[in-house]
């Protein structure tokens, strides 16, 4: 009776949505990327214009159990310019390709964020004091005259307006020629990796001025190429694992202690073509556009253009489970590819931790229940969740139509072909501008943050 | 919104009105689509965005698609036929299917009026602005039944047109083949010089001296169009020399 899944199916509800109403998008204010830091309590974007915003969630509001705390703007700052590479008389863009939090040590928050080129670690702290009383200064910062000073005091710390600062404390430049696609940071909460187009680099966060690349699919000749690195990530627990997905759809797997540089895998993840759908289009779908560990380390996910699929470090020849995203689309790879759409880079993420505990008042005690849930997006600001225990999926919507908080999303359907039921949505009409590329699913809760072009929506399970 | 897919398996012709005739109909429509894919992928390897960096992945996913269509037609033997065959022809066909693949029904809708091919480059050299797929579109939906100015274009020069675009196709396969490393180098790295000589190649003609300069598709009505086709080769010279003159000073 107490199985996993059934009726503890999550229902989301609309909670807040974040950023301009108007449909004409600035440029500048299209998201990039969407993470939550380890707690959950804070939310960061990046976005085109080289800028990061920081919300943070209210403590929640104990005579309101029905919702818990809004997220709210914490911290606002210019992570990335323009640059000009004038040697190669190219713009680097300022836009924030990934942010990754790195876990709380002390009072400050600190997250790494990257453009195309440089990393750079930042400092968030609060400042909600001030000391006052000084001897030799005034109040404003003047220096007094020495002369007019007849007694000694001990400045005091006074309350003062919330203040909260970003810093840049790092700065890893120069050691990119192609454009990060990735940062991670590794469990030993010391270093990290950066991976472009064709190295990967692994960097301690204390130490700038130099980096070890350990992962290098560059050709001797430039025109021998045919594979590019996408994504990479540290394994959860094994500081010396690490993962790569290409272009070709294959994922490796590497061990920083086999050799310096890892351009021998230990393992290689690839899933054999099924050669009834093969197509001048079937290399490109394949190429994978994220990866992600499971909490557990024991599974990993990739997202390829038209599925999601979940794979066991044990098993290299195939994936445990695959989940079609917009098989619909399969059709339209043509047309798809004319308008550049078949390039579009989605992410993916697994749910906030392997195991939820579920409150439900028919069960008499709280049990934490298996519970696996991954979700990606899609276009027409749909958004898709599998939950692997139930073998359920469902599209949701983010859209401005649904604006009631704790009225419960209602699922949506793609029509492929055919007679067009009521409600069902079909192929032709969806609006291929209008996609979901970044989600993030908080660590601890059923909130989820989504981002449109350049809108972020925040949703959660319905609280009975 | 979307045309149809291509498939390899549906070239079977479950969807084209040509392929519902059994045999000889079918294959002339899968071949036009091959050409027409690889038409498409030629013209956005060219397209180099002026101020950023190329997507490294984009290109080479675009480039390996190029080469498993290089190898179908090669094993096909198709690829010898593009030399052979009649040059009028050929190049209308090569626009008809492109037409077919490439109109986006919302093109349609709206009526867009696009006077050709050959425009295409100049239009998004004038609009550094201008999302590359949109120009990608509008360029390739080239309504070529209706569409006069693009078919005497064709018509005028198509000796020239067919052999620079055999020299165009030669030349990219090339530099994937590792017979000129520099070119290959130009491919894959971050700044494209041999964009402007693949362009050259591609529309058959330098464009014009008002590069840089263009008002979009707008300002290309037909009668202009077909004069300066057949000056084209003067201002060729014209401006061969003229950089010549810079060169030396």
């Amino acid at each position: 009776f107490l199985g996993a899944g059934g009726g503890n199916d999550i229902q989301w509800c609309f909670s807040q949505v974040k950023g301009a109403v108007d449909d004409d998008v600035a440029e500048a204010d299209i998201i990039s990327t969407v993470e939550f830091n380890h707690s959950g309590e804070l939310l960061a974007t990046g976005d085109k214009g080289g800028r990061v915003v920081i919300f943070q969630q209210e403590q929640e509001n104990k005579t309101q159990s029905h919702s818990r705390g809004e997220y709210n703007v914490y911290s606002t700052f210019q992570s990335h310019e323009p640059e000009f590479d004038y040697l190669k008389s190219l713009e680097i863009e300022e836009k924030i390709n990934k942010i990754r939090w790195l876990p709380q040590k002390n009072a400050a928050q600190f997250l790494l964020s990257t453009n195309d080129k440089t990393i750079k670690l930042w400092k968030i702290s609060e400042r909600d004091k001030r000391p006052e009383g000084y001897n030799l200064k005034e109040e404003d910062g003047r220096y007094r005259d020495p002369t007019t000073v007849t007694t000694l005091r001990v400045p005091v710390f006074r309350p003062m307006d919330l203040m909260v600062e970003a810093s840049p404390r790092r700065i890893f430049a120069n050691a990119h020629t192609y454009h990060i696609n990735s940062i991670s940071i590794n469990s030993d909460y010391e270093t990290y990796l950066s991976a472009d187009d064709l190295r990967i680099n692994l960097w301690h966060l204390e130490i700038t001025d130099r980096s070890f690349n350990i992962v290098d699919i560059k050709p001797a000749n430039m025109e021998e190429l045919t594979e590019v690195i996408t994504a990479a990530e540290f394994h959860p627990n094994s500081c010396n694992t690490f993962v790569y997905s290409s272009s070709k759809g294959t994922i490796r797997l590497c061990d920083m202690r086999a050799s310096a540089l890892c351009d021998r895998h230990s393992k290689l993840f690839e899933e054999p073509e099924d050669p009834s759908n093969r197509s001048f289009f079937s290399e490109i779908i394949s190429s994978i556009s994220d990866v992600k560990f499971s909490h557990s380390g024991r599974y990993m996910m990739t997202r390829d253009y038209l599925s999601v699929k979940i794979w066991d470090l044990n098993m290299e020849n195939r994936p445990v489970e695959t989940y079609q995203v917009h098989e619909y689309l399969r059709s339209k790879l043509c047309s798809l590819y004319e308008n550049d759409c078949i390039f579009d880079k989605f992410e993916c993420c697994w749910n906030g931790s392997d195991r939820q505990v579920i409150f439900n008042l028919t069960i008499p005690f709280f049990l934490p229940l298996p519970y696996s849930i991954v979700m990606t997006g899609s276009y027409n600001n749909f958004f898709r969740m599998f939950d692997r225990n139930t073998k359920r999926d469902i599209t949701l919507e983010a859209s401005r139509e649904n604006n009631k908080p704790r009225t419960v999303l209602k699922p949506r359907k793609v029509c492929a072909s055919g007679k067009r039921k009521k409600d069902e949505i079909s192929v032709d009409s969806l609006d291929f501008n209008k996609k979901i590329l970044h989600t993030a699913w908080h660590p601890k809760e059923n909130i989820i943050a989504v981002a449109t072009t350049n809108n972020l929506y925040i949703f959660q399970d319905k609280m009975n | 919104m979307f045309v149809r897919g291509l498939k390899r398996k549906c070239f079977d012709g479950e969807e084209d009105i040509e392929g519902t005739l059994a045999g000889i109909k079918a294959i002339p429509s899968y071949n036009l689509q091959r050409q027409s894919l690889l038409d498409m992928s030629l013209v956005k390897l060219q397209l180099c965005h002026m101020l950023v960096e190329p997507n490294l992945c984009r290109s080479v996913l675009i480039a390996n698609t190029v080469r498993q269509i290089q190898e179908e037609m090669t094993q096909d033997g198709t690829w010898q036929m593009i030399n052979t065959q009649s040059t009028g022809q050929a190049s209308l066909d090569r626009l008809v299917s492109t037409d077919i693949l490439c109109r986006s029904s919302r093109e349609q809708a709206e009526g867009k009026h696009v006077p050709g091919y050959s425009t295409f480059n100049k239009d998004f050299e004038g609009d550094q602005t201008q999302d590359s797929s949109e120009a990608m579109s509008t360029a390739a939906s080239v309504q070529a039944p209706r569409n006069l100015q693009s078919n005497v274009w064709e018509m005028e020069n198509p000796q020239e047109n067919k052999g620079t675009f055999q020299k165009s196709l030669d030349q990219i396969f090339e530099t994937l083949e590792n017979k000129s490393p520099n070119a290959v180098e130009d491919l894959f790295s971050e700044v494209d010089n041999s964009y402007y000589d693949l362009d050259t190649m591609l529309t058959g003609m330098m464009s014009n001296s008002k590069m840089g300069h263009c008002d979009g598709l707008e300002t290309f009505s037909s009668p202009t169009t077909t004069t300066s086709n057949s000056n084209c080769k003067s201002d060729l010279n014209e401006l061969d020399h003229i950089v010549e003159i810079l060169v030396e000073s």
